[in-house]
């Protein structure tokens, strides 16, 4: 029988994150002939519900409130459960985001349900969901499924590969109020620090300096290869305990995992828990003076030189190919 | 001010992993407090050197936990708590641990309680916020900075990059992120002391819980190892020469690019 799925769409800058048509494609999965329903809360959002029919959705609700502007655990819970009384779903989809992260172990509890936390794959096997996540940082991973209540599940960016867009979809779009008070905590400030907007955890290129790069300054050549190819810069332990760049960009099993489609290692000696944090991206480059570095071990590619030599000379090649694409 | 932290006993980061009959593979392995942990307990720590009051570290485990109690006690936290569920049950989720959790605190009146932000081994950062909501107090995750004035309570938290600063009022939890502070090592004295401390320990019996109350939601059905990767290839040649030749494999046989 099929199942009815809620997806949490999730609003960043005034847009749909690409997390949200990930959600979709594994609440799509979940639902087999049953619905996909997807939820949006915010101020402002019905502008945005379409993108998500176009993605798969069936139909979509609406929770708009001025008190929904930015993000609050508090406001965010109370809106998302008006929607899910007035819905009741067999399963739940959110992005394994900061704001999934923050969101979905309150939602969990308030509806006294399980969550699965993290998910990288979901199937439907024998009746069963089964969700498949990482452990120890992506040294291992577990399948698990929900034995009582809700299917709820927050999905990791960048594994579940959204469903090709469809541009005929329509579907019925309705509003849910819900009562937004109480708030317990209030946000004073949002300072923005992210290089260049694309998101470490999302980002499909990501170019990272290790103890290598010597500096605040030797991560500019690693920033001018990421913007060339539309990527971000992280980085190891290393580099962060040296003070040569900001924690928030840490790779590793303190810090994030990562799984973009090309991880370029510059100066990194591939320590475990570096490695846990990246190994499962899917083409790896390492590039480092000693050719013995770990690192190569799980490295697709490997160039033995000088990241301050290579990496520039990256840059002028990759040039000339995208002029030439 | 009653200060309270949640605190995980897990493999060390240094450790590989191996699976025997299922499970993750515990023979052997190095145990220590979870990595997130570690920064609350130190900021349990300089909470109570700076406001007063009294820190108690709490895990819900078996005895093996006592080790990584005993180090927060070094550390300079007051008191621990172990709440043994060894005989009682067999597995458990995030649900179980929080429940057990709440049901511990809802008599004690705590402040602030701290907790990491996520466990490096089971990794769903689920217990925390759920201890704040069955106790029905705000919560805030991910923090990297905390100041306390009277009854206001002033994060910094860490987005995904960006950094919010919340206001919120007591009673609160936190969770620790990395950058919240640099965690003390214990030292001579402070091991010779975390002897002394009260170590308590209870079961769910002494929580009026039945093991029916907690049982999990969820369930572990399989437990595997990724793909080995085999080591690529490393390129030879004039540096600009691999270099080309990187990109042209990069962007035909790779295809990322």
């Amino acid at each position: 029988m099929g199942k009815k799925v809620t997806v949490l769409g999730e609003v960043r800058d005034g847009a749909l994150r690409n997390v949200s048509f990930e959600g979709v494609a594994a609440a799509r999965k979940i639902a087999e002939d049953g619905e996909v329903v997807a939820v949006l809360l915010g101020s402002s959002v019905k502008d945005l519900v379409q993108e998500m029919i176009v993605a798969g959705a069936d139909r979509a609700v609406v929770v708009e409130d001025e008190k929904l502007a930015g993000y609050t655990s508090d406001g965010y819970a109370q809106a998302f459960l008006a929607v899910v009384e007035k819905e009741t779903p067999d399963a739940i989809i959110v992005g394994h985001t900061a704001l999934g992260k923050d969101l979905s172990p309150k939602i969990a509890s308030k509806l006294n349900c399980g969550l699965v936390s993290d998910a990288v794959g979901v199937e439907v096997e024998g009746g069963n969901v089964v969700f498949t996540r990482p452990i120890y940082s992506g040294k291992a991973f577990e399948k698990k499924i929900v034995t009582d209540g809700v299917i709820f599940a927050s999905i990791r960016p960048n594994n579940i590969p959204p469903l090709e867009r469809d541009a005929s979809r329509t579907g019925e779009v309705t509003e849910v109020s819900a009562e937004i008070k109480d708030l317990r905590t209030i946000v004073r400030e949002v300072a923005k620090k992210a290089t260049q907007g694309v998101d470490l955890s999302e980002a499909k290129v990501i170019v990272a300096g290790g103890r290598g790069v010597k500096s605040e300054d030797g991560f500019e050549p690693l920033q001018e290869l990421a913007d060339l190819l539309g990527g971000a810069v992280g980085a190891s332990r290393g580099a962060c305990d040296a003070e040569y760049c900001d924690y928030s960009l840490q790779i590793g099993q303190t810090g994030k995992v990562v799984t973009p489609d090309l991880y370029i290692a510059c100066g990194i000696s591939g320590a475990i828990q570096h490695l846990a944090g990246m190994s499962n991206s899917k083409v790896i480059v390492a590039i480092n003076k000693d050719p013995e570095a770990n690192i190569f071990k799980v490295a697709d590619y490997g160039i033995v030189g000088d990241l301050f030599e290579v990496v520039p000379l990256l840059v002028e090649e990759f040039k000339s190919l995208l002029v030439e694409a | 001010m009653n200060i309270f932290v949640l605190l995980k006993r897990t493999f060390d980061t240094e450790e590989k992993i191996t699976i025997a009959k299922g499970a993750i593979n515990e023979e052997g392995a190095e145990f220590i407090i979870n990595p997130y942990d570690e920064y609350a307990v130190e900021e349990a720590i300089q909470l109570r050197d700076n406001h007063g009051g009294e820190v108690t570290v709490v895990t819900v485990g078996n005895e093996e936990a006592e080790k990584q109690l005993r180090t927060a006690l070094a550390m300079g936290a007051d008191k621990a708590v172990l709440i043994n569920t060894e005989d009682d049950l067999e597995s458990g989720d995030q649900f179980t641990t929080a429940k057990i959790l709440a049901q511990y605190l809802e008599d004690k009146e705590a402040d602030i309680i701290l907790a990491g932000n996520v466990a490096i081994d089971s990794g769903s950062g689920q217990v925390g916020p759920r201890v704040a909501d069955l106790l029905d107090i705000p919560y805030v995750t991910t923090i990297t900075k905390l100041e306390i004035s009277g009854e206001t309570v002033t994060v910094v938290r860490d987005v995904e990059g960006d950094s919010e600063t919340i206001e919120t009022k007591l009673p609160v939890l936190v969770t620790a992120q990395q950058g919240l502070n640099e965690p003390r090592y214990p030292s001579l004295p402070g091991i010779m002391k975390a002897k002394k401390k009260p170590l308590e320990e209870l079961e769910l019996d002494d929580l009026d819980l039945d093991e029916d109350e907690v049982e999990a939601k969820t369930k572990v059905v399989e437990i595997f190892l990724p793909q080995t990767k085999e080591a690529g290839r490393v390129l030879e040649g004039e540096l600009d020469a691999q270099v080309k030749e990187l990109v042209s494999l990069l962007h035909k046989e790779a295809k990322v690019i």
